[in-house]
């Protein structure tokens, strides 16, 4: 079943009879940060929150966009996969990103809006300057 | 950190440790009845800690004491963005949880899940007691196995079409004598590639759905994951089904019967397991844990 990809194989030494080894590491992560009891505990670690899931983005999102290009998305109706949660901070993350990206805009738009209106303002002055010397 | 483990600073938290000054947390690894599970046991979970138990309400929690210098919230954060660490701490993770289940029915819970002191564990097995009573009642005598359909090669690089779209971008713009610019050629066959490609695509999706249908009649529940991304399960083929189905132990045959009739129907069939409960506990505590998490637990024992 070929290994993960960019995953070396460490940390097999605990107590457990190790029967598990051959376990794939993405059968294991998908169950360990997905599934079971979800409870907070006094230390928060927001799992959904975290970049980390650097990993999680590279093994969900990514496969989550794939499919859905190709209209597969069934676990959109899946009230435990949905969860709102997920899919509010992915959507978080797009409008962030969005946002930013707007002001940069923005930013960009008042900046050039500025130079020009100084440029206008710098030609009227001289043209009222020269109007000036012809009255004067 | 492979040097780290097992320290001194590690043993049993039994005295109050929610001063200010408290440097380690609880690590929650499962909770099992106490009926069935509970007994001393002889593990070690993440960073190589020993695994001890907290009972209550019934009830048999499996937690290490950790240091916070590293199961703290921002030594944490700053972890989970270390693959290597994610790594290995899941697969401790997971090994004291197989080890629970495979002598009680456990539920397992959620990885990182660290607690201030066995007062804010046993706290929460009171509270969560017939939540976690129902849970464990409805896998007893249950595993998990997990089914993966992968569509062949063929979904991958579309068939009827030659490679030759990568040669499209150097054709010369000036040979317009051809009916169709090379543009437009392009574009058509790379269309067609798409269409093709999705073709093979719902095809291996409705040969999925069936498969999935056959197992979860044979199954006591059945849910169906996210297809995994190729890098993380290693194979450039589609996953069309990422299943996982809870089978009687009594009815594991006909479910690995009812598989081998299912292969060579165009996907690749790959079983996993039996695995602990995982995609049979999905509860969800987070929300009301937090309303009462902030009050203090000094005084819940």
């Amino acid at each position: 079943m070929g290994g993960p990809a960019r995953f070396g194989s460490s940390g097999q030494s605990h107590g457990a009879p190790d029967r598990r080894e051959s376990a794939n590491l993405a059968d294991i992560l998908e169950r360990v940060l997905d599934r079971g009891v979800v409870i907070a505990g006094d230390i928060r670690v927001n799992l959904l929150d975290i970049e980390l899931l650097t990993i999680k983005l590279r093994l969900v999102i990514a496969s989550v966009d794939t499919a859905r290009e190709l209209g597969i998305d069934w676990w959109e109706h899946d009230p435990w996969l949905s969860s709102k949660n997920r899919d509010l901070i992915e959507e978080n993350r797009r409008l962030r990103r969005r946002l930013a990206a707007v002001q940069e805009d923005e930013e960009l738009r008042s900046i050039r809006a500025g130079e020009a209106e100084e440029e206008r303002v710098g030609r009227r002055l001289s043209s009222e300057r020269r109007a000036g010397e012809r009255d004067g | 950190m492979a040097d780290t483990t097992g320290r001194a600073t590690t043993g049993p938290a039994t005295g109050p440790v929610n001063g200010a000054t408290a440097a380690t947390g609880v690590y929650l690894y499962a909770v099992a009845e106490e009926a069935t599970g509970a007994g001393p046991v002889d593990l070690t979970g993440v960073e190589g800690i020993p695994v001890r138990t907290i009972t209550r309400a019934g009830l048999v929690a499996y937690v290490s004491t950790v240091p916070l210098d590293r199961f703290g919230e921002e030594p944490l954060r700053r972890s989970l963005e270390d693959l290597d660490w994610v790594e290995e701490t899941a697969r401790a993770h997971h090994g004291v949880v197989e080890a629970v289940a495979e002598t009680a029915p456990a539920a397992p819970v959620r990885l990182a899940t660290v607690y201030s002191g066995d007062g804010q564990v046993r706290d929460l097995l009171d509270r969560r007691r017939d939540d976690f009573r129902a849970v464990l009642s409805q896998i007893a005598g249950r595993r998990e196995w997990g089914v993966k359909a992968y569509a062949g090669q063929a979904t991958s690089s579309p068939g009827g079409v030659p490679a030759a779209s990568g040669a499209a971008g150097t054709e010369r713009p000036e040979k317009s004598e051809e009916a169709e610019s090379p543009g437009k050629a392009y574009l058509r066959r790379r269309q067609a590639s798409l269409r093709g490609r999705e073709e093979r695509w719902r095809e291996a999706a409705a040969r999925a759905d069936h498969v999935h249908a056959a197992l979860a009649a044979v199954a006591a529940a059945d849910r169906r994951h996210r297809p995994q991304d190729p890098r993380l399960s290693g194979r450039p083929e589609w996953m069309v089904l990422n299943g996982a189905y809870l089978v009687e132990e009594g009815r594991e045959e006909e479910f690995a019967a009812v598989l081998d009739t299912l292969r060579g129907q165009g996907l690749d069939l790959q079983l996993t397991g039996p695995w602990a409960p995982y995609s049979f506990i999905a509860v969800d505590f987070g929300a009301e844990a937090e309303d009462t998490r902030a009050t203090d637990t000094e005084g819940t024992r």
